[in-house]
């Protein structure tokens, strides 16, 4: 009896990797779009890494932080190489999870049976901000500081429990020690353990009903003597040897960044965040990190403090809804109607002309303009109901079409 | 506590709904070219920084021998010639003045200048190290372009003198220093090269590492593709 046998008697080794990796059939005509999945997953990975390896040396504490993470930039064995990994994946995290989510947007992968992946990842994307936001108070430099200070009086806004809530996060009236403290907690343990089991679910969920492709063909309809996807191959080895090439190419951007512009001109190392905290000195732009810049633009495009934040909530809750918001029977864009690929064109344009306002100051133009790109934003989601149900979309093919 | 927080916020916002932005580091700054690679450079920055600026501020996040060893220095003529804080060198750069009398004798305590370079960039930090000029509005008797209303003496008025500034902001010299203006400028370079170099000792380790990853990266993306090629041949 060999190994695996004693093992597969116990414990469904052999099964699991069957089932998950080398006879999971997944469609043969994934394009570009189809990497960013996978590349999430070594991100997530490089992250949890590097990030126990800071944790070594970093001090959750407000007099020392700021120069434990100098500590581990000088005096720590590889440290610089090991910070600037989990500071740049931090951005690449988000560069991956958004490019991600638009192939799910273009070929309908959260429409019916996927809303529950569509979920989950949704809920990654709302726990990764969080994760974000809070090791970005941890360095504990000024934009630290004030940025978690503004995020948090957000809270603040809500009627009535709303000054006792962001009394709660902070754990003191500003933010302070007891902040970066209970951030930290949950930065390194409680929101990781979290996404990793999303995540789980995230792939359990997808493996249940099959991955979806540009031409939003179900490929499970046709199948084979064996009863074997016609259009499927095995994820191990083909998919496997396809994303390495994806993994290589990526890295290699990656570490064009890391090694020659790990402050991306301020985008992901700020100038400011160079200068410890001072709770007596606000600096004279506080800009949130670029991948939260769509949603803070959407909040200060409304007048009303209240209104902003709920609307700025809203933004986000409206994504989750999109399986049901979209009531067209064609997956992927290349069969879809005009109406919808208009729509998602003037989405593109607003996610990316909201990200920009967002990091500028709000003038009377740019808030004029945040306004408008707000309310196209709203749109995008609210008309959907309408627009896909009149869409004249065009007959999908039976099989997966390749070049 | 609460008012505080709120005033804090009101202004934030505030920033951001106009135009008016206080004066700071927009103004013109001069430009600077620093070479991390010159040592000769960066020892007479060491030299000047240890001797002008160590006194009032620290950079506490530097240690001597690192700075030693990446100055091609050896750790007795960094003893002997750069350290006179302390006497060990795996020391950082600390100071003696203590937080309490810098705030008593000018309004501030002075920064760290671990990384400063950074924080402020160089170009920012050459221009302030060349445009204090006479203000007798000012406590210490000069004030700075760069940096309005600082609170820092002109520290090296000895090398380049003082200047004086005209009702269009330009600056003339009024009384000459020990150095010419060009000499002033180089150790003002120097300087600027060895602060940029403090703020971050690894940049270029982390730059000459740069290269071999990528080309290690460069030759497996031709080996991957390769392999994908070849397993991907029976699909049609």
């Amino acid at each position: 009896m060999s190994m695996m046998d004693w093992i597969d008697a116990r414990f469904p080794a052999t099964k699991m990797w069957k089932e998950h990796i080398s006879e999971y059939y997944a469609p043969k005509n994934f394009n570009f779009w189809y990497y960013f999945g996978s590349l999430a997953l070594l991100i997530l990975v490089l992250q949890i890494v590097t990030g126990i390896f800071l944790t070594m040396n970093y001090k959750p504490d407000a007099e020392l932080a700021f120069a434990s993470v100098e500590y581990i930039m000088r005096d720590v064995e590889w440290g610089w190489l090991i910070r600037y990994l989990h500071s740049t994946g931090a951005s690449a995290f988000f560069v991956v999870i958004y490019l991600h989510m638009f192939r799910g947007l273009m070929y309908g992968s959260y429409k019916q049976p996927r809303e529950l992946i569509w979920i989950f990842g949704m809920l990654l994307y709302v726990v990764l901000m969080a994760e974000a936001f809070m090791g970005y108070l941890l360095p504990w430099g000024q934009m630290s500081y004030w940025g978690a200070q503004v995020i948090i009086s957000l809270f603040g806004a809500l009627p009535i429990i709303g000054e006792d809530l962001a009394l709660w996060i902070r754990g003191d009236y500003v933010v302070a020690d007891a902040t970066l403290n209970r951030f930290f907690a949950m930065h390194v343990i409680a929101l990781p353990i979290v996404l990793l089991g999303l995540v789980a679910a995230h792939i359990l969920a997808l493996h249940e009903v099959g991955s979806n492709n540009p031409d939003g063909v179900d490929i499970k309809k046709n199948k084979d003597a064996n009863g074997k996807p016609v259009d499927g191959i095995p994820f191990h080895p083909y998919y496997t040897v396809k994303d390495l090439v994806g993994v290589v190419v990526f890295l290699f951007i990656f570490s064009l960044v890391l090694f020659y512009m790990p402050e991306f001109g301020g985008w992901f190392l700020e100038k400011d965040n160079f200068i410890p905290a001072d709770p007596l000195k606000t600096p004279e732009h506080i800009v949130p990190l670029w991948y939260f810049t769509p949603f803070y633009a959407i909040l200060r495009a409304v007048p009303d403090k209240l209104f902003g934040v709920i609307a700025m909530g809203l933004a986000i809750v409206v994504l989750f809804l999109l399986p049901w918001l979209d009531r067209s029977r064609t997956r992927s864009i290349r069969y879809r109607g005009p109406y919808f690929r208009i729509a998602l064109v003037v989405f593109v344009i607003s996610f990316l002309a909201l990200g920009y306002l967002g990091t500028q100051p709000a003038t009377f133009l740019y808030t004029l303009m945040a306004q408008i790109f707000t309310v196209l934003y709203f749109a995008f989601f609210l008309l959907m109901p309408i627009y896909t149900k009149f869409d004249k979309d065009k007959p999908v093919p039976e099989r997966v079409t390749t070049k | 506590m609460r008012n505080l927080t709120f005033a804090a916020l009101v202004s934030i916002f505030s920033v951001f709904s106009t135009f008016a932005i206080a004066a700071g580091p927009s103004s013109k700054l001069d430009t600077v070219d620093i070479d991390l690679t010159d040592k000769a450079s960066l020892q007479r920055g060491a030299h000047t920084f240890v001797n002008y600026c160590l006194s009032c501020h620290g950079a506490s996040l530097m240690r001597y021998n690192r700075m030693a060893k990446d100055l091609g220095l050896t750790d007795d003529q960094v003893t002997e010639n750069l350290m006179f804080a302390t006497d060990k060198i795996g020391d950082t750069m600390q100071i003696a003045m203590r937080a309490e009398d810098a705030k008593r004798w000018f309004g501030v305590v002075p920064p760290d200048l671990s990384v400063i370079a950074r924080a402020r960039g160089t170009d920012w930090l050459y221009t302030y190290l060349r445009t204090f000029y006479l203000d007798e509005s000012r406590p210490m008797g000069t004030n700075n372009l760069a940096f309005k209303d600082v609170g820092m003496p002109h520290v090296l008025w000895e090398q380049q003198g003082y200047q004086a500034i005209d009702e269009d902001g330009h600056l003339s010299v009024e009384q000459e220093g020990a150095l010419t203006p060009r000499q002033y400028d180089m150790m003002s370079r120097d300087l600027v090269n060895f602060l940029a170099y403090i703020s971050e000792p690894s940049k270029l380790q982390r730059l000459a590492l740069g290269k071999w990853v990528l080309l290690y990266l460069a030759i497996f993306f031709v080996i991957a593709l390769a392999l994908k090629k070849a397993y991907w041949k029976d699909v049609h």
